[in-house]
């Protein structure tokens, strides 16, 4: 795709691209090509001596149990957090759109938490759910439920996922709610004039017209569990208890943490990067679809 | 119209209640707790209603800080998280729509190739390459400066290709009206592109101001000193204590400080974050 | 263009004008990790060192939790930009004093600059923790403490137990916490912060056990981890049981927990001595503490606690004069009227000898005798190779790795048995992992 009417200038081009190339070669380019350098090396924790071991690092990382554990854990966490988050956030964007009148206001008192820094999340939630001064987790404990989510690791995690999930909640929301009010009020009279019942309208017409909404929307749930959840898991859990709240990148963030063990930690990254660029590689071929649409 | 009847007209009112105050509790639980002095948070024994230390909390929170941890008032973090988010979002936005006028109004060697240097830095976060990006901010002499809290962050692939998209809809016929003109690129630059791009530059200026107030783990790192800090790292060492209690009305009025600027641009902003969001989804 | 060129100079304006205070004095940095009361502490002992003299400014700074402001510090480090002073918790020590070039030892510091520093001065049970076995001071000991029982007399009273005779020994505390959960504290007979430090590391040490070979890793970075022995697997048995009807109840591996005992949930917590500003602030009962338990059928049981808490190293590369103003301020820290006050106001244990002898001849135990009860632990016999302390690389790991194996047991995911084994073992490997990178 490309503009019929342009310019022709030979340095002017470059120069505009220049401040963002800049940035993007100190601050991506040369860190990444460090880490990978690192992913090579092990590495005392001050720096003061390293030594080259070629894919030790990647091997021994693969041979650890942990390591598959932990991805496990993002995985089942993405899975909750995406699960839970659509299907809330749907089921409120349904009713959203059904209320023709307050539909603005409602969608003002459900989008703000996008705003909140997932740290500050994690300590609201940490403030409700902690077991000795949460106000939500002694009356839990009242109901005779044994929650710690200092000792079980379950526990944590679903805390975890519930302080994630409130605050996607309303990304999801925002989403839905343009998908469903873009679909045709025709096309859904048409199908309640043939007498189709309100829950069966919303499966056979509703939700397949959202489908592309859906499947965006999963995989914007899925790189937001990766990233964006990093500041809720270190201000509520640190990935603990055992590990039952350690998603990849927390542990790359831990294993390097004190310099304990550095060549690990790059080698991680080396291996999210991987992965990422894969989960992008999906994005886009989407977004261009729906460009080219 | 669909069947409105009875009953059922009501449906979608309850149930958004209920999500709105589900929504809001930990919110409201957050702000009663900032209210009541902290041995009774810390005991565990706080009750569902505003307490009645509002004032002080907020006053002692803003200017004089937590007595036992920063020391650094709240105040001075919420200006330090201001000028973060402010330049992050400005700095993005004006390298991002340069590089995208750049890459759709030019052609010339390696353009493509440019493209996708930028491109590509979207499956780079920052928390992947944490250690060498804080080394290389170091050797720059970038640490405790605001150059040192923005810059690093500063490129963005998902505004270029935002800028991108929306430079592909303008007309064609307005680039060759200009150039009947004589008027050069630069010209065309403010004279149209710019104007034409108001509202898609607000609507990106919200999601960008959310996303620079956010920063977590690149300010705890950067800053070194207490007067640099900004208020989501704040309340982070705040609620960190190794012998001695959390303040927790403190820490919980911080979070409502640290919550109000990001929430209040968002709601007040409503229809560019709508679209800044809808649009840019990366 | 325009702009952003006006914004990068903005930017930089104002970076650089916030970036250099104007004073002439020699910055002294100083990362700390304490809060509270300790952290106002802190904030007057540097204020009144800079208004003793005229050279020298020391600037404290607050860098978060323990891990946090090692983590902090040793990345500046690596960037060229550490501070003068970092404090580090215990356990960071091997990881510190491997890292040569990294540190200026304290002995190395005070003989350069001149200063004047009797090793023998201080509490040896102290600053042995830091030092190297000839007796060489490695780091500053700033804050110590021990691991003592702090138990609620109220409950004891409505228990029916004596609130002034607390249990001595495990059997003892595991008796009474069931009379108090039929008493109606059914959610926390008895618990502890500091999982490991409390359950391995001070238990091992106070029942005279190696947790690994070398004197737990103080002779050399090659020990191998013991402490899967009968004595530390009985009591963890013990413990997984009692968590079961939460006679017993975890409460984390750090000190997030201690909220338990002074809301009146938990009456028996084992935690640090210094807890105490916490308690004497938010405990709405009466309370006391006393030292931990032990099991008495296990020979020399009691031995000595060993310490907590944190020192201060002197990072590497810095410029003479710096050094000198560092000295001088260990030597004002040393002062005994500023040990007293350290002590007193902070709960924290005094490092010299002339502290604690001043603090006992004044009578202040009397009032307080619960600020002496981590004192008589760590001088209740002469330390073994066992309770001289440890010194085990990656410690903040393994700590986690023993946590994490604890949690499992106790959440009946393991047996205690395998959780033990599986501990030593992994953390044998982290160990091995250290070895290799130290550089020698």
């Amino acid at each position: 795709m490309q503009k019929r009417a342009i310019f022709g200038s030979t340095s002017l081009p470059y120069l505009l691209l220049l401040p963002q190339l800049a940035v993007v070669a100190v601050f991506f380019y040369w860190p990444a090509s460090q880490a990978l350098w690192q992913s090579f090396l092990l590495e005392d924790a001050f720096g003061l001596s390293s030594t080259f071991v070629w894919f030790e690092n990647y091997s021994e990382l693969f041979a650890d149990s942990g390591y598959y554990r932990t991805m496990m854990t993002t995985a089942v966490f993405a899975v909750m957090v995406a699960g839970l988050s659509l299907s809330l956030a749907l089921l409120l964007a349904v009713q959203a759109d059904k209320a023709i009148h307050g539909a603005g206001i409602y969608r003002t008192l459900l989008i703000w938490p996008y705003a909140v820094a997932p740290a500050v999340a994690g300590v609201l939630w940490i403030f409700m759910f902690q077991p000795s001064l949460g106000v939500v987790a002694q009356g839990i404990r009242s109901l005779g439920i044994a929650w710690n989510p200092l000792l079980n690791g379950n526990d944590a995690l679903i805390l975890v996922v519930l302080a994630s999930t409130w605050k996607q909640i309303s990304y999801n929301f925002l989403f839905f709610l343009a998908g469903l009010q873009s679909i045709p009020r025709a096309v859904i009279e048409a199908a309640a004039i043939d007498g189709a019942s309100g829950t069966r309208r919303f499966w056979t017409i509703i939700l397949p017209l959202l489908s592309p909404t859906v499947f965006f929307l999963v995989v914007v749930n899925i790189v937001y569990v990766f990233f964006d959840t990093f500041g809720i898991i270190d201000a509520m859990t640190q990935g603990g208890p055992s590990k039952a709240t350690e998603t990849l990148v927390y542990k790359v963030f831990f294993d390097g943490r004190l310099g304990g063990n550095l060549g690990s930690s790059a080698a991680q990254s080396v291996i999210l990067m991987i992965l990422v660029v894969g989960l992008t590689a999906i994005q886009f071929r989407f977004i261009e679809r729906r460009v080219a649409y | 119209m669909v069947e409105h009847r009875g009953f059922s007209r009501f449906v979608p009112h309850i149930v958004l209640c209920i999500g709105v105050a589900i929504i809001a509790f930990p919110v409201y639980l957050c702000f009663v707790g900032s209210t009541h002095p902290q041995d009774v948070t810390s005991n565990g024994q706080m009750p569902l209603t505003p307490g009645p230390i509002f004032f002080e909390t907020y006053y002692k929170t803003l200017f004089v800080g937590s007595s036992g941890s920063t020391r650094e008032p709240v105040a001075t973090m919420l200006v330090n998280s201001f000028i973060m988010a402010c330049v992050i979002a400005l700095g993005k936005i004006s390298i991002s729509i340069i590089s995208a006028f750049s890459v759709v109004y030019f052609k010339f060697p390696f353009r493509m190739a440019a493209f996708w240097l930028i491109f590509i830095t979207l499956m780079l976060p920052v928390e992947v390459r944490i250690y060498p990006t804080y080394k290389i901010a170091a050797d720059l002499n970038l640490l405790d400066s605001y150059a040192g809290l923005t810059v690093p962050l500063i490129a963005s692939a998902t505004a270029t290709l935002f800028f991108r998209q929306f430079f592909m809809t303008i007309p064609d016929e307005l680039v060759e009206a200009s150039k009947l003109d004589g008027a050069g690129p630069m010209r065309f630059f403010w004279d149209t592109v710019l104007p034409l791009s108001r509202t898609n530059i607000a609507a990106l200026f919200v999601i960008l101001f959310i996303y620079g107030w956010n920063q977590y783990l690149w300010p705890i790192l950067i800053t070194t000193r207490d007067d640099m800090q900004t208020i989501v790292i704040g309340i982070k060492k705040m609620i960190v204590t190794a012998d001695a209690l959390t303040e927790w009305n403190v820490v919980l009025a911080t979070a409502m400080l640290a919550m109000l600027p990001p929430v209040t641009v968002v709601v007040l902003m409503q229809r560019w974050f709508v679209r800044g969001l809808v649009e840019t989804e990366k | 263009m325009k702009r952003s060129t006006l914004l990068t100079s903005l930017t930089i304006a104002a970076a650089t004008a916030l970036a250099s205070p104007a004073s002439a004095q020699i910055e002294i940095q100083w990362w700390h990790a304490l809060t509270g009361a300790n952290n106002a502490v802190v904030v007057r002992l540097s204020e009144e060192f800079n208004q003793s003299q005229k050279e020298y400014k020391v600037v404290p700074s607050y860098k978060g939790g323990y891990a946090d402001t090692m983590n902090a510090g040793i990345a500046a480090f690596r960037a060229g930009n550490a501070p003068h002073i970092l404090q580090v918790f215990e356990v960071g020590t091997a990881t510190m004093m491997a890292a040569k070039g990294a540190i200026k030892p304290v002995h190395l510091l005070m003989k350069d600059a001149g200063e004047k520093f009797d090793p023998n001065a201080y509490l040896p049970t102290i600053t042995g923790y830091y030092s190297t076995l000839k007796g060489e001071m490695l780091s500053f000991p700033f804050n110590s403490s021990s691991a003592v029982m702090w138990y609620n007399k109220d409950a004891f009273k409505k228990a029916g137990l004596d609130p002034n005779a607390p249990p001595k020994t495990w059997p003892e505390v595991f008796a009474a916490a069931k009379k108090l959960k039929a008493a109606g504290y059914d959610t926390c007979g008895f618990s502890n912060a500091w999982a490991t430090w409390v359950n391995v590391e001070q238990f091992s040490a106070w029942h005279n056990l190696p947790i690994g070979t070398k004197g737990n890793g103080m002779d050399g970075f090659d020990t191998v981890l013991t402490f899967n022995n009968p004595a530390l697997l009985r009591h963890l048995e013990n413990l997984v049981d009692l968590q079961k009807d939460k006679t017993y109840d975890y409460s984390g591996r750090t000190n997030a927990g201690e909220g338990r005992f002074t809301s009146g949930e938990c009456p028996i917590f084992l935690t640090s001595s210094a807890f105490f500003g916490n308690v004497a602030a938010n405990a709405k009962f009466e309370w006391g503490n006393a030292p931990m338990p032990y099991y008495p059928d296990i020979a020399g049981a009691p031995q000595n606690s060993i310490i907590g808490g944190a020192s201060l190293w002197v990072m590497g590369g810095k410029k003479a004069d710096e050094y000198k103003g560092v000295a001088k301020f260990f030597t004002f820290l040393s002062q005994t009227d500023k040990q007293i006050e350290l002590h007193q106001k902070s709960g924290y244990l005094p490092i010299t000898k002339a502290a604690y002898e001043q603090t006992k001849a004044s009578g202040f135990y009397k009032e307080r005798p619960h600020l002496e009860t981590p004192l008589l632990e760590l001088t209740n016999k002469a330390p073994t190779e066992n309770s001289r302390g440890l010194r085990f690389g990656n410690m903040v790991q393994l700590r986690d790795m023993w946590s994490e194996e604890i949690e499992s047991a106790l959440a009946g995911k393991k047996s205690a048995k395998q959780a033990l084994e599986d501990a030593v073992n992994r953390g044998n490997a982290l160990l091995r992992q250290f070895e290799k990178t130290v550089s020698r």
